[in-house]
């Protein structure tokens, strides 16, 4: 059965709530072990292994990124800023039975040290029907500025 | 317009006044006296490698473009329209035949020179279009290194960086005999002033306090090639503000040592390189990728620090913009190139795990130097224990704020138009 696009949304939305809950080791199941997590700078670099990005995470990156976070031992992230995230405008831009990709918008507002900040991305998903069920397999988040100057950003996009 | 403040009443050899950091009149003082007078940097040769190839970047305050000219000849120029001074280019980068101007229309060769005016007649045959080039600052370059500057008059660049220019060599080693070239960048603001920053490149003593969470993701042999504080490393004054900070002394020449056993994390690339690489150059290469172990900090605004490019501009007294340009090898294995991005990604950059803890770091000094007056920041760690180096410019251990001292020795006789001592 193809995966229908409220099957993916599901997946998708839970993801949005566990980071912006802290629920950080709850997320890193949510991936597949191949997967890849992508923030490029670049709006039209898709060869992303070969261009500098702001992230590019295997499986292995994904566990250390998520031990600084919750480590206490990072000044930037003790605590991690605090965020809330929307996602919409979500649409199927391929589907089959075992795997499908998904483009939505987020608009996340972030607190950290009495400053709100804004980020809007389109955010790409290539989820992955797997023996655990529905998986994410690539997440890219291009940013709206990824090529202005940013700050900091401790926590995960 | 009120007097300049006298630089020397907030700045001892050992110590500065906080006010260094927030004070408006010292911050005009400096992007004139420093930014306009001195070699610049504002380019690698990479960044422009064919004729016709520009980028468009930022001398001190001043928008510039940077191009290469059909000769080869590289120009860097006001971005400033002669008509009504708009600018003349705001693409990041690109290659072209000429720069035109969108307001009017008055169209401008590689190298400046105004080529077309549409509709000339309405200035009577009274317009000198010789007189009107954009702007050209003086140029030079030293090892693919391009700089400019808005001063005629002083001492060629070989004469600016004088002892720094055997570190530069060293630094470009991590070409492993291919040119380097650059590899994107991170760019990033904090909101604090440029020199809590340039100190920082000379700052190792922070590096296992404010790094913790960096030295936690890493293997322990990396660990240990980090944990230089208390080794055998040095800082070295340079002279004209310049400093050396050399951290693991068994990487200054990646040349030599090749011998050395290969450490754990580049192992695998070491495999994969064998493939197509003789031994020999596999080392040679794998040594490169791991960058060299010094901080190279040029005044004012670059650094070659251990494996990429740092470049600061001051946008306001308390707002100052970073980049950190990667780069690589020209020509070098792809697998090789890319190791190294992806270790300057899990450092550098908004979300590496490195710079978000130096950014807080540097976003608090600028915070705390508001509370008080009078109080001073302190730049005397190692004063005691400094030798004198080869050029008889001081050099203190690994951790003594030596550079941070050579550089504020040179800010200061910039500001007040003193030789430095
Ligand atoms: S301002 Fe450039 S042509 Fe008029
Ligand atoms: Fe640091």
């Amino acid at each position: 059965m193809t995966i229908a696009l409220d099957e993916a949304m599901a997946l998708i939305t839970l993801e949005a709530d566990l980071l912006d809950h802290g629920a950080y080791h709850e997320w890193l199941a949510l991936y597949t072990p191949e997967a890849k997590y992508i923030v490029p700078i670049d709006p039209d670099q898709e060869d992303f292994e070969a261009t500098l990005n702001y992230a590019y995470d295997d499986a292995a990156m994904r566990r250390k990124r998520v031990a600084r976070l919750l480590g206490g031992r990072s000044i930037s992230a003790a605590p991690p800023a605090r965020t809330i995230r929307l996602l919409g405008r979500a649409r199927m831009l391929e589907c089959g039975a075992a795997s499908c990709t998904v483009r939505c918008a987020q608009l996340l507002k972030e607190l950290r040290q009495h400053r709100v900040r804004d980020y809007a991305a389109n955010l790409t998903y290539r989820l992955a029907r797997t023996s655990d069920g529905l998986r994410i397999d690539r997440k890219v988040i291009r940013l709206l500025d990824a090529t202005e100057a940013l700050t900091a950003v401790s926590y995960i996009l | 317009m009120t007097n300049p403040p006298d630089p020397r009443t907030v700045l001892a050899p050992d110590r500065a006044d906080g006010s260094i950091y927030s004070d408006p009149a010292l911050f005009a003082l400096e992007m004139d006296r420093i930014f306009m007078h001195h070699w610049i940097w504002v380019a690698h040769d990479s960044d422009i490698p064919e004729p016709g190839d520009f980028i468009t970047t930022f001398v001190g305050a001043h928008p510039v473009i940077v191009s290469r000219d059909r000769k080869g000849t590289v120009h860097v120029m006001l971005n400033r329209c002669r008509h009504r001074a708009a600018t003349v280019c705001e693409k990041a980068k690109g290659s072209t035949a000429s720069f035109v101007c969108p307001y009017h229309g008055w169209a401008y060769g590689l190298d400046g020179a105004l080529r077309g005016v549409p509709h000339v007649d309405g200035y009577d045959g009274q317009l000198d279009k010789a007189s009107l080039p954009l702007v050209n600052l003086r140029v030079a370059d030293y090892q693919g290194l391009i700089f400019a500057t808005f001063d005629h008059a002083i001492p060629d660049l070989d004469n600016w960086l004088g002892a720094a220019k055997p570190w530069i060599d060293l630094f470009m080693k991590q070409g492993a005999g291919w040119p380097v070239k650059t590899m994107g960048e991170h760019k990033f603001t904090f909101p604090g002033n440029w020199k809590i920053q340039l100190e920082n490149t000379t700052d190792a003593y922070h590096f296992p306090i404010v790094h913790k969470s960096f030295l936690d993701s890493v293997d322990h042999e990396t660990q240990d090639t980090f944990n230089f504080v208390e080794g055998d490393g040095f800082v070295e004054d340079l002279g004209h503000g310049h400093s050396v900070m050399v951290m693991i002394p068994e990487l200054v020449d990646l040349e030599a040592d090749l011998d050395a056993p290969i450490p754990e994390r580049f192992r695998e690339l070491a495999a994969a390189l064998s493939h197509d690489h003789p031994p020999g150059q596999v080392r040679r290469i794998v040594r490169a990728v791991g960058g060299t172990g010094f901080n190279l900090n040029l005044f004012p605004n670059l650094a070659c620090s251990m494996a990429f490019f740092r470049v600061l501009r001051p946008l306001d007294v308390t707002q100052t913009e970073i980049r950190h340009i990667a780069i690589g090898m020209d020509g070098g294995p792809d697998i090789a190139n890319q190791m190294r991005l992806r270790l300057h990604e899990h450092f550098q950059g908004p979300m590496g795990f490195g710079t978000p803890d130096d950014s807080e770091a540097w976003d608090r000094v600028q915070r705390g130097s508001h509370a008080g007056r009078g109080i001073p920041v302190l730049l005397n760690r190692g004063l005691g224990g400094e030798t004198q180096g080869p050029d008889g410019h001081p050099r203190g251990d690994v951790s003594a704020e030596t550079g941070m001292r050579a550089a504020y020795r040179q800010w200061l006789a910039t500001l007040t138009g003193e030789d430095a001592a």
